[in-house]
């Protein structure tokens, strides 16, 4: 483009526009029979609150820049993805009520998105009564499928669970005689659930393991010198934390001064946040085999494909990776895709709701994150593999690098479909191929 | 015995943390009678200017020694441009109004800036944490504590030893106890009520962007923080009694060593530890630790 | 208040059957979004009444979460699935917890008033939080949909159902609040704000007027949770957290303490302005809600209601 320097902005634009239309018009399929003219979709994510710089605004962007690229190549079935982006933030009834507007006002499609369990909790009973395809992107929580039957409602992202129960392997993969475990969690239902799945699971695993503390700082606190220094005092060969965005970071930043990470072993169940450059020694989950690069995870082309058009429209540090949710809602889109994909060729024409959502249960697809499978909750759950590593300095580079990274397989760390997660470590992981 | 010290010495410098962002909103509240639902974005600008200073100066590499200076120059810049703009443009033709109406004007303004930050600094944490850790760390009790806590305690006993000193030792203190007690005799005396007015609140608003700044290398920053410390030093200046710089540090203390005597002790009520005192307080001593009762006139 | 009862009956009887009738040609969305807002128009009239007597809380939340969760609890562990049932208890729970804390708040005022109530909203909050196992902590409960009358309604009519039972609530509980303040008690509340210290050497009980608004307050906002914890299905201890509180605080004065259908008025406007403020522009939502408060308390200190007003006048005259 450098050659056309001295042309006028609007000129490239317009010569841009215009090669993009030739394109996307050669590109795009004839749409099915049926087919609307357009294919609306909501996406929720948090844009404002602690939880959108972690979470919501990558999770965002990379929705769209995935649509963009949907479109690009002719969009589902030959119609054209439209988004509506709308904040999480609130309480559950602003939620619950925009979630309304999407369906009965925008009229969507579908709506993919929510970070937060509760609101993964909230939206579910609403999505079956309005009858809307609604895919749950990004949240924790194992309670949606294990208390409850829904149609339409899909988790395209593995439950914490795997989370959990990786960390707890993993832990024990490096640091096999682990003596005492103790765990600080933000005070909230996430903190809870990621505590109770990887302590059941190291007395599952290792049963001489003693728990010598919990503790349950409030969400957003951001002073834990107490906690810090009842920690040193304790010594526990292995800490646990399932603290995110700028608590982890704060966390991290106040331990690493204290030489905590020196006494003890810190394993953090999720990399929302960077805390790549402060903590050394530190092992990282990824939520799935999202944000970590792994070997064999590189020779995935959707993977280098999404990092690039990330790269190119938001800008991405050299050694940086992006946010495990920006992962799970191309995950979302992939699913979508797929499952209407599938839908069409069933009907042979623009299928219904319905028809989507019999095409999505159980259904396997390829995202960037390696290939995801529908496969508990009923076929509306998907199960992935657990990822861990250990932050290292890299001398050569001069920045920490993750190395030492495990992938346990799907299988390994997810129960069996129609099992409640919570029995199933508690009966000792029955099924479970490591 | 070495556990009790620790649970102190966490205490201490939590309480002075504590102090050191409530000490504005209660000065304000003093003098002006308004309580501020602004403070917690001021602490948040200064917070966030704080820490772009000393990054962007970490980056060019010279001696940390004067980022600490950089701290306290963000505390002074948002000070004493955003208060007096509040003050003047806003909050002064409110006085002749209800209470209510005043804490509504600054719950809009508190909205106004909360997406006034996020505009200007994103939504990724932000923190500079390098005058944390250049300070190094001391071992007491048995395990490493970092200097900067430490620092925060000395910076928190200077600054109430010098709203101490200004309002007990000083002509200008006199004035204030004027201005407090009576705005019209005041407004006769010849004193510029209005000017005292802009003053107080752009003093408080530097305390409370001086309670970021000094933050800032212990907190990654992200959105929402102000709205969490305003909540706190509600609680806090309510348990030490409303416009009493000594009940703010009294309040900070309890409350600093409650919430950790509760990290040891009782993990599970950490959460609500602050809000069951100030309840507890409130209700044997309405007007708070150093309150004074108010005049009820006929 | 009283010269203009008459106008203002007739006004609020058209805008009841206005209300009633609207699902005739709204789309559902509409529908949901007035529903929300009439069922916490009651928890803001309580916050109103309470203003009337010059007593600010930042802790009203308290009450509405009361409510939505005696509704979850008797749901979940007594299986009562009857909305007016529920409803029934839920005014029983909010008014027997603020006959308890009143005991204990009614005496004070001003900021102190408003504190103290934030700090018991603030504790329940992290007890809905902490008690884990029963509440669903921060995951919050669901309410499954509710019977009506005995009736068991799905879906749309299930939507259309809890709308007009709203309407006709709200309307009923406006009605009676408006009476409470034309009486005795409610002048005396209005003495209160002029001159506390007056009323009581008149011999009339300050204490007795404070307590029994707090508690009517306190009852109001338990039906409002209760009405939302049935329409939204789903319950969590935000209901509870001081922003609640604060946005009860908010639409009261968008509506402004004019008048008892105020409320209602503020009510909807609010969550209108804040579903479109969200749609607009979803990164300054708070911007734009904030720069309309500033209009408000500037421009039209007597909130959206004083707008009312105007046109009645105009039109008498």
């Amino acid at each position: 483009m450098s050659r056309h320097s001295r042309m006028g902005p609007a000129l490239i634009a317009l010569v841009g526009l215009f090669i993009l239309f030739i394109l996307a018009g050669a590109a795009r399929a004839a749409p099915v029979a049926g087919a609307p003219p357009e294919l609306k979709i909501g996406v929720v994510a948090f844009l404002s609150g602690p939880a959108s710089g972690p979470f919501g605004i990558p999770s965002r962007n990379a929705a769209e820049v995935w649509i963009d690229k949907i479109n690009r190549e002719g969009g589902i079935g030959g119609v054209k993805v439209v988004p509506i982006f709308t904040d999480e933030a609130g309480p559950a009834d602003k939620v619950v009520t925009e979630f309304r507007r999407l369906a009965l006002d925008e009229k969507v499609a579908a709506v993919m998105g929510y970070i937060s369990s509760a609101n993964c909790l909230a939206v579910p009973p609403v999505a079956d009564e309005l009858k809307v395809l609604t895919i749950e992107s990004d949240c924790g929580t194992d309670r949606v499928f294990e208390e409850a039957k829904h149609p339409y409602v899909f988790r395209t992202n593995s439950h914490t669970v795997i989370d959990g129960v990786g960390a707890a392997r993993y832990v024990l993969s490096i640091h096999p005689d682990v003596k005492t475990i103790a765990g600080i969690n933000q005070d909230y239902a996430w903190g809870r659930d990621s505590w109770a799945v990887f302590q059941r699971s190291m007395r599952q695993l290792k049963p001489d393991v003693q728990v010598v503390d919990a503790l349950w700082p409030k969400l957003f606190a951001g002073e834990y010198s107490a906690e810090i220094s009842k920690l040193l005092v304790e010594k526990p060969s292995v800490i646990f934390t399932s603290f995110w965005g700028g608590d982890l970071v704060t966390f991290a930043g106040q331990a690493k001064a204290r030489g905590l990470f020196d006494e003890s072993l810190v394993v953090v169940n999720n990399t929302g946040a960077d805390i790549k450059d402060i903590a050394p020694g530190v092992l990282i989950g990824s939520r799935g085999p999202n944000g970590i690069v792994t070997p064999d995870m590189e020779k995935n082309p959707l993977r280098k494909e999404f990092i690039a058009l990330y790269r190119q429209k938001y800008g991405l540090a050299k050694n940086d990776y992006i946010a495990h949710g920006a992962y799970h809602y191309v995950q979302a889109l992939q699913g979508l895709r797929a499952a209407y994909e599938k839908a069409i060729k069933a009907a042979g024409r623009w299928p219904t709701t319905e028809q989507v959502a019999a095409a999505f249960e159980g259904l396997e697809f390829d995202t960037p994150s390696g290939r995801v499978a529908m496969a508990i909750g009923g076929g509306h759950q998907a199960v992935q593999p657990a990822g861990y590593a250990v932050l290292k300095y890299d001398p050569a580079l001069g920045v920490n690098v993750f190395s030492e990274i495990r992938m346990f397989p799907a299988k390994c760390v997810n129960p069996p479909d129609g099992m409640k997660s919570l029995d199933w470590i508690d009966r000792g992981f029955p099924g479970a191929q490591c | 015995m070495r556990l009790l010290l620790v649970v102190a010495l966490d205490g201490l410098t939590y309480a002075s943390w504590l102090f050191l962002v409530s000490a504005g909103l209660t000065f304000t509240y003093g003098v002006l009678r308004v309580l501020n639902l602004a403070h917690g974005n001021l602490y948040a600008l200064g917070a966030y200017l704080g820490a772009t200073l000393v990054l962007r100066y970490a980056a060019t590499g010279y001696t940390p020694a004067l980022a600490y200076g950089l701290l306290f120059v963000a505390a002074v810049v948002v000070g004493l441009v955003v208060g007096p703009l509040i003050e003047r443009v806003f909050l002064r033709r409110v006085y002749s109004r209800d209470e209510e109406v005043q804490l509504l004007l600054t719950f809009s303004i508190s909205l106004i800036l909360e997406d006034v930050v996020k505009l200007t600094w994103g939504v990724n944490p932000v923190f500079a944490e390098m005058p944390y850790s250049y300070l190094g760390r001391v071992r007491l009790g048995g395990i490493n504590y970092a200097w900067y806590p430490f620092l925060l305690t000395a910076i928190a006993l200077a600054v109430g030893g010098l709203l101490w000193l200004v309002v007990t030792r000083t002509r200008l203190g006199k004035v204030l106890a004027s201005v407090i007690a009576d705005r019209e005799v005041s407004l006769t005396l010849g004193i510029n009520v209005p000017r005292v007015y802009t003053w107080a609140f752009a003093a408080g608003a530097v305390l409370a962007a001086l309670g970021g700044a000094l933050t800032a290398p212990m907190f990654s920053l992200a959105p929402g923080v102000g709205a969490e410390v305003l909540v706190t030093s509600f609680a806090v200046i309510a348990i030490g009694g409303l416009g009493s710089i000594g009940g703010a540090a009294l309040g900070s203390l309890i409350v600093g060593l409650a919430r950790s005597a509760a990290v040891y002790f009782f993990p599970e009520l950490d959460l609500f530890a602050i809000y069951l005192i100030m309840a507890l307080v409130l209700l044997f001593r309405p007007q708070g630790l150093f309150g004074e009762i108010e005049v009820r006139r006929i | 208040m009283p010269a203009r009862a008459p106008t203002a009956i007739l006004l609020f009887l058209g805008a009841l059957i206005l209300l009633a009738a609207v699902p005739l040609v709204l789309s559902g969305w509409i529908l949901f979004l007035l529903t929300v807002a009439g069922a916490k128009a009651l928890a803001v009239l309580g916050v109103v009444l309470l203003l009337r007597g010059k007593l600010l809380t930042f802790g009203h939340a308290l009450y509405y979460a009361v409510g939505a969760y005696a509704a979850g609890m008797a749901v979940k562990y007594f299986g009562v699935r009857e909305a007016l049932l529920l409803l029934a208890l839920a005014l029983l729970a909010g008014v027997a917890m603020s006959a308890f804390l009143g005991l204990l708040v009614a005496r004070y005022r001003a900021v102190y008033f408003a504190l103290l109530n934030l700090a018991f909203s603030m504790v329940l909050y992290g007890m809905l939080l902490k008690l884990y196992s029963i509440t669903g902590g921060t995951d919050g409960l669901g309410i499954p949909e509710p019977t009506l009358a005995g009736f068991e309604l799905g879906g749309s009519s299930l939507r259309l159902a809890m709308y007009e039972l709203t309407v006709v609530l709200t309307a009923v509980l406006v009605y009676l609040t408006y009476r409470f303040f034309a009486s005795p008690t409610g002048y005396t509340l209005r003495a209160i704000r002029d001159n506390e210290v007056r009323v009581e050497y008149m011999g009339v009980s300050v204490w007795r007027a404070v307590y029994v608004s707090y508690v009517i307050a306190g009852g109001l906002a338990a039906v409002s949770g209760c009405l939302i914890a049935l329409s939204v299905g789903h319950i969590t201890p935000d209901l509870s957290f001081w922003s609640q509180s604060g946005e009860f605080v908010f639409v009261a004065i968008l509506g402004g303490t004019g008048s008892m259908l105020a409320p209602v008025i503020g009510s909807v406007l609010f969550e209108f302005v804040r579903n479109y403020a969200f749609e607009l522009s979803p990164y300054t939502w708070q911007m734009t809600l904030g720069i309309i408060l500033l209009l408000i308390i500037f421009f039209l200190p007597g909130g959206v209601w004083s707008l009312t007003a105007l046109v009645v006048r105009r039109g008498s005259r």
